[in-house]
């Protein structure tokens, strides 16, 4: 009997969780499959679930729009930015971890609270911004914006990373004749390379993906992919079928890249807790 | 070289006092111990001469050099910690290897100096080996290989043996005395073990509440010691106390006597007693005594003295070996 009940409500879950995992991804699928239809396809009532399989969406939307440059953009704003905040925050969580003071709680905070206000407040003064400073539709201008963004979120990962590695590691390598830099270099580092992993694709993966900076403050020259899609919704009215074609070719580097580093990025998302 | 002066050091943590007014000589080559109860400032004394703490005020000189405001980077010290806090990254040979990688020598002749090091704390089987791959006697080996590679001015140890086991212990509390008498470097070395203390110092730093009670040899400490502190602390089992009428007696606030100068007796003596637990060693027995109005006292006997628990005994000092202390606590002389 016992076994029984269990054996169904193991089954009751599996379904439960292939249920709620379908409902999740069932906008990216149908997105996908909606990329393959013909136009009349696309806008059919009742829709068609099966597409005729045509690859005439996504050479209308290569034809129409540049997809690599697109790509290249958002590949040198997404590592680019990532990097830097890894440069900047490395540093700054090994003061806060491991020579703490009163304040370093209340700091933490602050920068926390900086994602908590909303960025349309500052739009306008940091368009201003931009354009007087020439920084208005450049790649560098949007990794400034993209690091300034993530680094809250790199400085709060990277902290309570280093604050599982014993003080004392550090301090032998500072007798052992480790002038700061070495230290980073040759002992921090190395011990938190599964930290810095997580940090690192997860940023990678937010910046990619952070769409009301990168389409307000480009045109074209450095336009990444999110304002490439958006471009597909635009005066020529919407055609369905090639808007999906644009999102599955935006979406597709990303998705590949989170799917061969799911592990990493579990475990980064949890913050430490789970080993 | 490493001769080691503090001079009237400080250190405060945020208004909290831990270390008062200590001024220090180390002699080149000596091996000196800092003992004293937990928390009485040891390892912030230690961390001090290392540079991994600033001094509130005072100064400390490495070989006559003012170094106060040096890194410990640049001290030239090396350091063994309670934790080991090996590299766990690196395998054996890179973790000792990694003060001569900072130091920038040669790779041929590091390795060879890795190799020689190996060689003494018997690694050589295990270099290649990551230390989460060892046992604490190894990683200890590990953490002194580590010190003794780039001949360092002097070696801190921090309780470097309080994460093994007895046994473990006694062994490389020899070793690390060997190692001494070798290389014959100046070793500073912290522990609250008083027997470790005794066995391995050439001198001992008595500390409480962080100050100095007394600095001397392991012997003056036994015998003269400058205050009841002091007397309590160094020599085990712990000097027995005794106060008022058995004081007065001796013109003295309070009167120590060590269990070994406790003199034992069924017939006759000066303070009426009843024994309480015996713990027998073998060589020698230790008898609890519970006498009349005062605390409970320690009497060390030989082996095969037979006192079971709840005789009625006497207890008498040998007279010439009775420690004599005013109301403050400092010996009398
Ligand atoms: N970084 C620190 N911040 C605040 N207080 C400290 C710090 N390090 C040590 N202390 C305090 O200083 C005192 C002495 O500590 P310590 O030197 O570690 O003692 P010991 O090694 O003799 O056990 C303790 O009361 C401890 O709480
Ligand atoms: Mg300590």
């Amino acid at each position: 009997m016992a076994r029984e009940v269990t054996l169904q409500r193991k089954l009751t879950f599996t379904a439960l969780a292939w249920l709620v995992a379908f409902l999740l991804f069932f906008p990216i699928l149908w997105t996908i499959l909606t990329s393959f239809k013909t136009e009349a396809e696309a806008i059919a009532s009742p829709p068609t679930i099966i597409p005729t399989w045509t690859l005439e969406n996504y050479f209308e939307v290569q034809a129409r729009s540049d997809y690599f440059r697109h790509f290249f953009n958002s590949v040198w704003i997404s590592v680019g930015s990532t990097l830097i905040a890894l440069l900047i925050g490395i540093p700054s969580a090994w003061a806060m971890a491991f020579t703490p003071t009163k304040r370093t709680k209340d700091v933490l905070m602050w920068m926390l609270s900086t994602k908590m206000m909303p960025a349309v407040g500052v739009l306008v003064p940091m368009y201003l911004i931009f354009r007087d400073t020439g920084l208005l539709d450049t790649v560098w201008g949007l990794v400034i914006i993209l690091t300034l963004i993530n680094l809250p979120i790199v400085i709060w990962m990277l902290y309570t990373y280093f604050r599982e590695i014993p003080v004392d590691i550090l301090e032998a390598a500072r007798m052992d004749g480790a002038i700061l830099w070495k230290e980073l270099i040759f002992v921090l580092v190395p011990m938190a390379v599964p930290g810095i992993a997580s940090t690192l694709l997860l940023n990678i993966i937010l910046a990619w993906n952070e769409a009301f900076w990168t389409i307000n403050l480009t045109a074209s020259k450095a336009a990444p992919l999110t304002a490439f899609i958006s471009s597909f919704s635009s005066p020529q009215g919407l055609f369905w079928a090639k808007l999906s074609a644009a999102s599955t070719l935006a979406i597709a580097p990303i998705l590949v890249l989170g799917w061969l580093s799911q592990r990493q990025l579990v475990r980064g998302l949890t913050f430490g807790a789970v080993k | 070289m490493g001769s080691i002066a503090l001079e009237h050091v400080n250190k405060a943590f945020g208004g909290h006092q831990v270390i008062s007014d200590v001024s220090l000589e180390i002699e080149d080559g000596a091996f000196v111990v800092f003992v004293g109860p937990s928390g009485c400032g040891k390892s912030t004394l230690l961390r001090l001469i290392a540079g991994l703490e600033d001094t509130t005020s005072g100064a400390i000189l490495l070989d006559g050099v003012d170094v106060t405001d040096q890194g410990p980077a640049h001290r030239g010290l090396a350091m063994v910690f309670q934790s080991y806090a090996l590299y766990p990254h690196m395998t054996v040979r890179q973790n000792i290897a990694f003060p001569l990688k900072m130091a920038n020598i040669e790779k041929p002749v590091a390795d060879k100096k890795v190799d020689a090091a190996a060689r003494v704390l018997n690694l050589t089987d295990y270099l290649d080996r990551k230390p989460r791959q060892l046992s604490g006697g190894q990683r200890q080996r590990v953490a002194i290989g580590r010190a003794i590679v780039r001949e360092p001015k002097a070696f801190l140890f921090d309780e470097p043996l309080s994460n093994l086991d007895a046994a473990l212990r006694v062994n490389m509390r020899i070793e690390i005395t060997e190692l001494h008498q070798q290389l014959k470097t100046t070793m500073v070395y912290v522990t609250h073990d008083q027997v470790e203390s005794m066995t391995m110092a050439d001198k001992i730093v008595v500390l409480n509440a962080g100050q100095v009670e007394q600095f001397g040899s392991p012997m003056d400490l036994y015998k003269t010691p400058a205050n009841k502190f002091v007397a309590g602390f160094i020599g085990s089992p712990k000097m027995n106390f005794l106060a008022g009428a058995a004081a007065d007696k001796y013109s003295a606030t309070t009167i120590g006597i060590r269990p070994e100068h406790m003199r034992i007796s069924r017939e006759s003596g000066d303070w009426p007693g009843r024994v309480g637990v015996a713990e027998h060693l073998g060589s020698d027995t230790f008898l609890h005594v519970h006498v009349d109005g005062a605390e409970l006292q320690t009497v060390r006997t030989e082996g095969d003295k037979d006192f079971a628990p709840g005789d009625q005994v006497w207890l008498s000092p040998d007279p010439s070996r009775i420690y004599r202390f005013d109301r403050g606590g400092l010996a009398l002389r």
